[in-house]
């Protein structure tokens, strides 16, 4: 099973074993993980779970698509790796992944 | 005492050592998660009628319903989660009556459950089709994991599907089914979908878009009975003697709060229980969370009941900071969303009382907005794949901003731009 890591606001970092097919943002929730809201579930409908993505990973992760994208424009503190951890879908590929949540989500 | 500031029906509840909450919802789930964060570290106890553990209704009519969706993920916590944090749940379980001088919930199945502060998240429950026929087989509500269970089996391409009531359940019910290969015809009494719910700008365009992906819609059209066939669903019958095929039915035709059980307790209703901006009832240790409260809606300057997930998390953590005395979180803008095929509305605010609307892009797109105005102020938004027009209206309509119209229907002006000159 991957492994992602939550890293907080503050640094704290907390890992996780993850199952393939779930996303980042399923992830959290299951287990937790403050800083990650979700309130739509994972529609992409509420940009309550937006992070930073290491940037070691962000061919990996891939780019994100058009209506997330302009979720993303109007989220806080937006950065160049930032995305909705509800489109990112956890795979092999991605063990060892880390995501920072902004401070903003806290 | 931290919540004086609560006015003087608040009293202090953060030393409580047993709480119970009616109803494993979206509000029922929010308040006990809330309740562990905000370090509350007694009892809890949720009891709810279904048999699943707390999930998501949204994808109950979307992703789940078409089969896109696997079911444990519409758990909000798998079922470790609650023993990890110590939350008894009783399931398939009924409440019988409150006791509020005792501070007791009575189960229907026996024994009873003391309490320190109670919350109600009893939610809803669909309006029951007041026709002939309506107990055939074949015949469903769409509210709950159950539900789903029954209908999507019969989800068949070929059948006939007729759908009564083109709000937004029934016309994401219809997206589901013309997409799975069903013939679907969606009967509305209305003159327009959504006609309770939206502006006739945005029915027309949803209307278009069924028709457009060959679901019959009937506007202005009466069901008179549902006849059968041995027990089973086998015509709908209009007001005007007209027969349409059924093989399945799927009624959606509104809600109704269930607050039978704070009524018998004495707690005031009116369309919902009547709480204050704290989700808190006339009593103070009752709380009443998500579709079957009414509450201050305060961008409004008015009281009302929503239907929504935004209103059962923001309801259910409301209670919560209030009973562990902690400050009360922001009050976000009412939003809701609808996915029918390829289109995402996202709506912000509510456009009751709007006096004027002014659309931006164009529906022929499939991408547009439109924003209602009402002496000037944005009060809400239908945004279709934009994004950026909800999510800047959000926090317009908080505001209160007042934007020149020239401006909104300006597609080559930026939400951005929009929003920084508002502010």
């Amino acid at each position: 099973m991957p492994k992602i890591i939550y890293v907080d606001h503050e640094g704290t970092e907390r890992p996780i074993e993850a199952k393939n097919g779930e996303t980042v943002m399923e992830t959290a929730i299951k287990n937790s993980i403050p800083g990650i809201d979700a309130d739509c579930g994972g529609a992409c409908a509420c940009a309550t779970c937006h992070v930073y993505v290491d940037e070691a990973f962000m061919p990996k992760v891939g780019e994100p698509e058009d209506m997330e994208q302009s979720m993303l424009d109007f989220a806080e503190n937006v950065q160049s790796n930032s995305r909705l951890s509800c489109q990112i879908t956890v795979s092999d590929e991605l063990d060892g992944l880390k995501v920072t949540t902004p401070e903003s989500q806290h | 005492m931290l919540n004086n500031r609560r006015g003087n029906r608040s009293l202090d509840l953060s030393q409580s050592r047993k709480i119970v909450i009616i109803g494993g919802g979206q509000a029922g789930a929010q308040a006990v998660q809330s309740l562990r964060l905000f370090g509350y570290e007694g009892d809890i106890t949720l009891v709810g009628d279904e048999a699943a553990l707390p999930y998501q209704r949204p994808p109950l009519s979307k992703a789940y319903m078409k089969g896109e969706m696997a079911e444990d993920r519409l758990y909000f916590k798998p079922g470790s989660w609650y023993e990890d944090n110590n939350v008894e749940t009783l399931l398939s379980q009924k409440v019988e009556a409150i006791d509020r001088s005792a501070r007791e919930v009575r189960l229907e199945h026996g024994g009873h459950l003391s309490y320190d502060a109670l919350i109600i998240a009893t939610g809803s429950r669909p309006r029951a089709l007041p026709v002939e026929g309506a107990a055939l087989d074949n015949v469903y509500d769409l509210r709950g994991l159950s539900d789903v269970e029954h209908i999507r089996p019969k989800m068949i391409e070929g059948r006939n599907l007729v759908i009564i009531g083109a709000g937004y359940i029934g016309l994401e019910a219809a997206a589901v089914a013309s997409q799975l290969g069903l013939k679907v015809t969606v009967l509305e009494m209305a003159d327009r979908v959504l006609a309770r719910v939206t502006s006739p700008v945005i029915s027309e365009f949803y209307e278009t878009q069924h028709k457009a992906h060959g679901v019959d819609i009937r506007t202005g059209a009466r069901l008179a009975s549902l006849k059968g066939r041995d027990g089973a669903v086998s015509h709908a019958v209009l007001a005007t003697g007209e027969e349409i095929e059924a093989d399945m039915v799927l009624a959606g035709i509104g809600i109704l709060p269930n607050t039978e059980l704070a009524e018998a307790a004495g707690l005031p209703c009116a369309n919902g229980i009547l709480v204050d901006e704290d989700a808190r009832t006339s009593d103070p240790r009752i709380f009443a969370a998500g579709d079957c409260a009414s509450r201050p809606l305060v961008h409004y300057g008015r009281r009302g009941r929503l239907e929504s997930v935004h209103n059962a998390i923001e309801q259910g953590k409301l209670a919560a900071a209030a009973i562990m005395g902690k400050p009360r979180p922001t009050l976000d803008c009412p939003w809701f969303w609808s996915d029918q095929y390829d289109l995402k509305l996202q709506i912000a605010g509510l456009s009751t009382d709007y006096d004027e609307i002014v659309v931006r892009g164009s529906p022929e797109d499939k991408k547009f907005a439109a924003f209602y105005l009402r002496a000037g102020r944005l009060i809400a938004v239908d945004a279709v794949n934009s994004p950026p027009e909800f999510l800047a209206s959000k926090k317009l309509i908080i505001t209160g901003a007042v934007i020149a119209r020239e401006r909104l229907s300006d597609t080559s002006v930026s939400m951005k731009e929009i929003a920084a000159e508002a502010a």
